[in-house]
């Protein structure tokens, strides 16, 4: 049986509290320094499976700009983070284009759309 | 020359100049324009391309374009007029704005109302005076991060950063993502500058260090940097002779605090806060100059978009009614004082309160960071009024709504200030900061 006490530092509020989540197995046992539910809920999901939300440019054509600004849709595993942006960097999208459109579908098959996070019209 | 008529007219067309032309076309000007230097409205947040905005404003996670986007759109569905590629060369007392365009030329307008939405530049090398060699690849953050997000030019590749500032941390993440390599981050203050959250997602994800209390003491390199010399510093921000290292790079991307762009309003005679940098207004967000409101970053430098767009709707829709002649008059306008524990405080000044108007908004910033602490407003040197907080972060500004009741009372001297409180197990008591 592996216990492994693991520190996070939470990024739910400005109080930003430090503290420690123990894990037995791979499983959260217990936690101490979080003091309300999101902090508690944020620390747990960190330890098991974190996420973050990725934001990059690709390639335009035909705009006033030559980089289209993109965002997940969702929040994506954070060890996909480069795998992600290096599938968008073979990526180019045509003008006009229109915040919220799909730029890369379900991007590493993790079910998460890369979307446009701004319009653009064409030049 | 062209002239032309307007009620309302805003410079620049970022977040506050946006949201002030919206918040006085509601208000019932008629004529409302938009003047920007740019090629398109949205200001900073176009280049801002990380998600993190209009949490408050929109209950949604933005990416920078993308809350520009909305207020674009916004924008789009009024018949507000928008000049792009349009530099202001002059406010003149009297509502006079002087500009000039590539395809126009020279205008002039004629402005009821002028709301200064001009925003805020950064702080240079020149700004903190480094020592060393004027090699070229030091850059501000914010430069830095136009040129890879905008224009598609990645400016280095070993990076380091100076200054905590959120900008930095931001492109310490996004410069590692597009290739570069981030060695650290060294700032001068025992605290950090940035958010929390950025601390964690830009520079712990990557594993890239941030070193408290260090200062750059010198830059090396002839054409090009080619790395730096860093110390520890003392309590008085001194380098600690035998703590230099050195360390290579070939960039330096200095994220050091922002100014306002405040050039047209000190043109236009408009007093200023020494502290903010930007005008002192009242809770219309009116300067001392008849006509002349401000908001947004030239008036102070805020964390969140989110409240940028909340203080320009007050100062548009401010600017609306004095274009209309219904802008209740200054009266003997009050001075509110920032007090021990307190840098900052907008409004810096009271007029004459509106009818209906139950409370003010006031927007503070701490001196220093602080644990459980409390701040008070005093009238004559009696507390009239306290909420207690958490935590106090320089970076993190504090909103408080204080009820006209309190600020029009018979006490002459207003001061808020913040006290430090002994940790105490009553957490539970002590209120939410609410915004």
């Amino acid at each position: 049986m592996s216990r492994v006490t693991q520190p996070i530092q939470c990024i739910g509020c400005p109080i930003g509290c430090g503290g420690d989540v123990v894990l037995e197995d791979g499983k959260v046992v217990d936690m101490h320094g979080f003091n309300c539910d999101v902090g508690q809920a944020y620390a747990a999901e960190e330890v098991i499976a974190p996420k973050r939300m990725v934001t990059t440019t690709v390639r335009l054509k035909g705009g006033a700009l030559a980089l289209l600004p993109v965002v997940s849709a969702k929040p994506i595993p954070k060890g996909r983070i480069f795998d992600c942006v290096n599938a968008l960097r073979a990526v180019e999208v045509a003008a006009p284009i229109k915040a919220g459109d799909v730029i890369l579908a379900d991007a590493l098959g993790v079910g998460v759309d890369i979307v446009a996070a701004r319009s653009v019209a064409a030049a | 020359m062209s002239e032309h008529v307007y009620d309302v007219v805003t410079i620049g067309g970022g977040p506050a100049g946006m949201a002030a032309a919206l918040a006085a076309r509601k208000a019932g000007a008629e004529r409302v324009l938009i003047i920007e230097r740019d090629h398109e409205l949205g200001g900073i947040l176009q280049q801002c391309i990380h998600n993190g905005f209009g949490l408050r404003r929109f209950k949604t996670e933005l990416t920078g374009p993308g809350y520009a986007q909305r207020y674009v759109d916004m924008v789009g569905e009024t018949d507000i007029d928008i000049w792009l590629d349009t530099t202001v060369l002059e406010t003149a007392a009297g509502g006079t704005v002087r500009c000039v365009s590539p395809d126009k030329g020279v205008s002039i307008v004629k402005a009821k109302s002028v709301v200064h939405s001009m925003g805020c530049r950064e702080r240079t090398r020149g700004a903190i005076r480094t020592p060393g060699s004027r090699p070229a690849g030091v850059f501000t953050a914010g430069a830095a991060q136009r040129m890879v997000n905008m224009e598609g030019y990645l400016p280095g590749r070993e990076v380091v950063i100076v200054g905590s500032g959120d900008i930095g941390l931001i492109m310490a993440r996004r410069m590692t993502l597009e290739g570069a390599k981030v060695k650290a981050v060294f700032e001068i203050m025992p605290h950090s500058n940035g958010l929390t959250r950025n601390i964690v997602q830009c520079l712990d994800d990557f594993g890239i260090p941030l070193y408290l209390s260090h200062s750059v003491v010198s830059v090396h390199g002839n054409d090009r940097v080619t790395g730096i010399t860093v110390a520890k510093v003392d309590e008085k921000l001194q380098p600690i002779a035998g703590t230099e290292f050195d360390l290579d790079c070939d960039t330096v991307l200095l994220s050091v605090g922002l100014i306002p762009e405040n050039e047209l309003g000190r043109g236009a005679g408009v007093a200023m806060d020494p502290i903010t940098s930007g005008a002192s207004v009242d809770q219309f967000r009116r300067t001392s100059v008849p006509g002349f409101f401000a908001a947004g970053n030239v008036l102070h430098v805020h964390d969140l978009v989110d409240f940028v767009s909340q203080e320009a709707e007050i100062a548009g829709r401010a600017a609306a009614l004095n274009a209309l002649g219904l802008l209740p008059d200054a009266g003997t306008q009050k001075p509110v004082h920032a007090g021990p524990g307190l840098r900052t405080v907008v409004p810096q000044l009271l007029s004459a309160p509106e009818a209906g108007k139950l409370t003010v908004r006031f927007y503070f910033r701490g001196s220093q960071p602080l644990g459980r602490a409390v701040i008070q407003l005093r009238a004559d040197g009696e507390v009239v009024w306290d909420r207690k907080l958490k935590v106090v972060k320089p970076s993190e500004m504090i909103v408080a709504d204080i009820p006209v009741s309190l600020l029009y009372g018979d006490g002459q001297r207003l001061e808020f200030s913040i006290e430090p409180l002994p940790e105490s197990a009553d957490d539970e008591a002590l209120e939410e900061e609410e915004a």
